[in-house]
């Protein structure tokens, strides 16, 4: 499975005026991959499924903000 | 025709008081790739493309008006019981001047709504690559709308509309596929 969010570092300047955030991120969620919905996938229950917002959990790609805990410099 | 049922399609709670959030929620509200323009753009668009798309487009724009209820919701609740100077502190002073707590068709920098935010080309694959587009800058906007709540219950309402962004995206990149098949070709027996 593919992950849904990519990381990569920035080129930083040695001048720049604020703190720099080394690690950036962009998503990647699985509509990109999944391509035609292939038959018989697993299922949500449906109240589970209404809450969520999809049926599908191969559709399912919760989101959190990637500012927080603001991304740690190694 | 619609039929139109009196509740929302997700539950709507706001637990703080940031009547600053409704002036960027609104942004997918009335703004380029809100909830309006897509409404819009995808039941204007299933006139002129193939039988098989149109049904999904007919679901999917009846479904963002639903979800232009939702935000609808969220910034009514949070603005309603601010006072004319909280709505100043707030940065919606000049939303206020103009409109008191109506809600008004316009982005969260205050530019009216206007039909050029959407498109209808006539040409299917034009048209659905336009929808998918669409579809993944909503998708974009909600990121940046949680990533600038701190409200569990909002954040909780905007994470399932983000997440149909993801399921009408994969519905319309189908839809391409469904197009793409060599079904339609005559057949010459
Ligand atoms: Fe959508």
């Amino acid at each position: 499975m593919p992950t849904n969010r990519k990381y990569y570092r920035p080129y930083i300047g040695p001048c720049d005026p604020c703190p720099p955030i080394r690690v950036k991120s962009y998503e990647t969620p699985p509509q990109l991959y999944l391509g035609f919905q292939p038959y018989g996938l697993k299922q949500f229950d449906p109240s589970t499924a209404l809450r969520k917002g999809t049926l599908w959990p191969a559709l399912y790609a919760p989101y959190t903000n990637p500012y927080e805990p603001r991304e740690e410099e190694e | 025709m619609w039929i139109y049922e009196k509740k929302l399609q997700y539950p709507v709670k706001v637990s703080k008081c940031d009547p600053m959030m409704a002036k960027f929620l609104i942004e997918q509200y009335g703004g380029a790739d809100g909830e309006l323009a897509a409404a819009l753009r995808y039941l204007n668009q299933r006139y002129t493309i193939p039988d098989k798309i149109i049904g999904l487009l007919t679901d999917i724009g009846t479904e963002e008006f639903a979800h232009l209820e939702m935000i609808a919701t969220m910034v009514y609740k949070l603005t309603k019981d601010a006072t004319a100077e909280e709505m100043k502190e707030a940065g919606l002073g000049a939303h206020y001047a103009d409109h008191d707590k109506a809600l008004f068709y316009h982005n969260a920098a205050g530019a009216p709504f206007t039909a050029t935010y959407i498109q209808a080309k006539g040409d299917p694959i034009t048209d659905l690559y336009e929808d998918i587009a669409a579809e993944e800058k909503a998708r974009a906007t909600y990121q940046w709308l949680i990533n600038m709540s701190d409200d569990p219950d909002i954040i909780d309402s905007l994470s399932f509309l983000r997440e149909r962004e993801i399921v009408h995206s994969q519905r319309f990149r189908e839809a391409v596929e469904i197009l793409k098949e060599d079904q339609g070709r005559k057949k010459v027996f």
